[in-house]
């Protein structure tokens, strides 16, 4: 943590347990849900590393709005095809970077298991997510998700969101 | 000695328009099309020239599965190198890109200018008065292998091949028209990634033209009712079949205006888009081209779609494997919201793209259903059997039967 992050422990409850339901409820098929785990203005960009160090703006997804993230799902419920799946996201310890207002600065290494309908499993995506988070009243949300990829290479396709 | 190649395939007898399964799978064939295609009469796309804008800088990638670096010399020109030491065959560079004054391989310290000239090995003349190279070894004999390159509108292309035309005569003249309206006005690279297929490198490129597909397998549009106006279309192809365009322009002036929110109806039973702003684009070119996918044989991709911008290059990994380089690229005098949007349509495109994911997954699925009947075949009849295109329209699969003619010219099957 870094040293002028001071954090409650109600806080720091808050943000694991945001972090937590983002990634079970992504495993349990309740993708309906992603979208309320952002505030009404928001953002959630997946890109990989290389092209997030070297200042490019393209990636893998950019919904900038709530919109988008509810379009990505009803996309991937009633249109896109695909060869069913399910992820296992574990997560790291997460780091505390900055603190402004009611904004928490927040990382954490993700990885992401991917199986098969079949029961190949691999392992899908390493990363780390890069969030603000807001603590307003009980029920903390995400301004800003950025998923970091550290490989540039997606196997087959993506269509269900890290 | 070379492999009797009509002994290998057993090409069936319906021109272009039925495709044994065999060469999906076939490590023998994978190996024959490195030599009579990846190495034969064609002109392979390495990268983009900004992208080595300083003598020195250098790229590596691969033409077909062969190594190759792209460099800018001391001399500021272009240089295609194969990635590959004259001494032991060690890979000279490792690194994706960097700067570099001199190549110089890890392994013994063999040094070579970058035009891939020998300049010295390293204890050439032994330690000690011990050991060291033959008086006769002529360094001149050793240099790295040198491919010949030509750039054009800024895209790197180079060749193993002594008898290939000339890049923008092996193109023709329709293919270099579109090349100059999507990338001559300069590329801004604004992202890069892979995707990485688990199917034969022909299965992608056979989707890549294959216009019959695109409103039946992609069914984003349809499915929120993306209704787009009435727009003609068709397929262009260079002579011979191996390059192809397919596109669309629209009647009017207006229709990528009017392309908002208020015209996305939905239908009983149809869905809408929460946040419509996703396929909100600007009349970018004066001709009304709104898609256009052209594909130079045998595996690079130069999209327009809408104003989402790219370049493909369509790697084989082995017989049943491949990996799609993507780079996303808008114009030097874009706007910020004009970048936005190609930011937001992005997101219709590559191996999360709402509009395209499915081509990472159906080869797969057909190497997947074809591997145990080598013998069998697929139907490309859709519009005919020959490599004419025929008037407007894209319900037809002659740019697959295109890709096709271009293979069985370089196999020689």
């Amino acid at each position: 943590m870094d040293g002028s992050v001071q954090l409650t422990n109600d806080a720091r409850r808050q943000i694991d347990d945001l972090l937590a339901e983002y990634a079970h409820a992504i495993d349990d098929d309740r993708l309906e849900e992603w979208a309320d785990f952002f505030t009404d203005e928001c953002s959630y960009r997946m890109i990989n590393r290389e092209n997030h160090e070297k200042g490019r703006v393209i990636g893998i997804m950019d919904c900038s709005s709530k919109g988008m993230l509810r379009d990505r799902i009803l996309a991937l419920r009633e249109a896109n095809v695909y060869e069913p799946h399910t992820y296992r996201h574990i997560l790291s310890a997460t780091r505390i970077t900055g603190y402004s207002g009611d904004v928490y600065s927040v990382e954490t290494s993700f990885l992401v298991i991917r199986t098969m309908q079949e029961g190949d499993m691999s392992v899908f995506c390493t990363g780390k997510y890069v969030d603000e988070i807001v603590l307003d009243g009980d029920s903390p949300k995400f301004r800003k998700r950025l998923v970091i990829c550290d490989s540039n290479r997606i196997d087959t396709l993506i269509v269900i969101p890290i | 000695m070379a492999t009797d190649i009509k002994d290998l395939v057993k090409w069936p007898d319906d021109g272009v328009s039925s495709i044994p399964y065999q060469i999906y799978t076939d490590p023998d064939v994978y190996d024959e099309e490195q030599r009579r295609i990846f190495r034969g009469p064609v002109w392979s796309f390495v990268g983009m020239e900004n992208e080595i804008a300083k003598p020195g800088d250098y790229q590596t990638t691969y033409i077909g599965d062969t190594p190759v670096i792209v460099l800018r010399d001391l001399e500021g020109d272009i240089q295609v190198i194969v990635n590959r030491c004259a001494h032991r065959g060690n890979l000279v560079c490792i690194a994706k890109e960097g700067h570099a004054e001199e190549l110089t391989c890890v392994y013994h310290n063999w040094r070579y200018d970058l035009q891939g000239n020998l300049k010295s090995v390293a204890f050439g003349k032994g330690v000690g008065k011990q050991g060291g190279m033959p008086e006769d070894f002529d360094r001149t004999q050793h240099g790295m292998q040198r491919l010949k390159c030509e750039i054009y509108a800024g895209l790197v292309f180079a060749t193993f091949s002594d008898e290939v035309a000339p890049l923008t005569e092996w193109l023709g003249d329709e293919m270099v028209e579109n090349i100059d309206r999507v990338v001559g006005r300069g590329m801004v690279l604004l992202g890069t990634y892979s995707q990485y297929m688990p199917n034969n490198w022909k299965l992608y490129m056979e989707n890549v033209r294959d216009s019959y597909h695109a409103s039946i397998l992609h069914m984003f549009q349809a499915t929120f009712r993306i209704n787009r106006l009435s727009m003609k279309g068709g397929i262009k192809m260079s002579d011979g079949g191996w390059h192809h365009i397919s596109y669309s322009i629209a009647e009017t002036d207006q229709e990528e205006a009017e392309y908002d929110a208020k015209k996305l109806r939905a239908v009983k039973d149809g869905y809408t888009l929460a946040d419509p702003t996703l396929v909100k684009g600007w009349r970018e070119f004066d001709c009304g081209t709104t898609l256009a996918i052209q594909s130079t044989y045998p595996n690079f991709v130069v999209q327009q779609i809408s104003n989402s911008l790219a370049l493909r290059l369509c790697l084989p990994k082995g017989p049943g494997e491949c990996e799609l380089l993507w780079w996303v690229f808008g114009a030097p005098d874009d706007t910020e919201e004009q970048r936005d949007i190609r930011i937001k349509q992005s997101n219709m495109i590559g191996p999360g793209g709402v509009i395209s994911m499915e081509d990472g997954v159906v080869g797969g699925w057909i190497q997947r259903g074809t591997r145990r009947d080598l013998g069998k075949s697929s139907v490309v009849l859709m519009g005919g059997r020959g490599i004419e295109p025929s008037g407007e329209g894209r319900a037809t699969e002659v740019s697959i039967r295109g890709f096709w003619q271009g293979y069985r010219d370089c196999m020689g099957v």
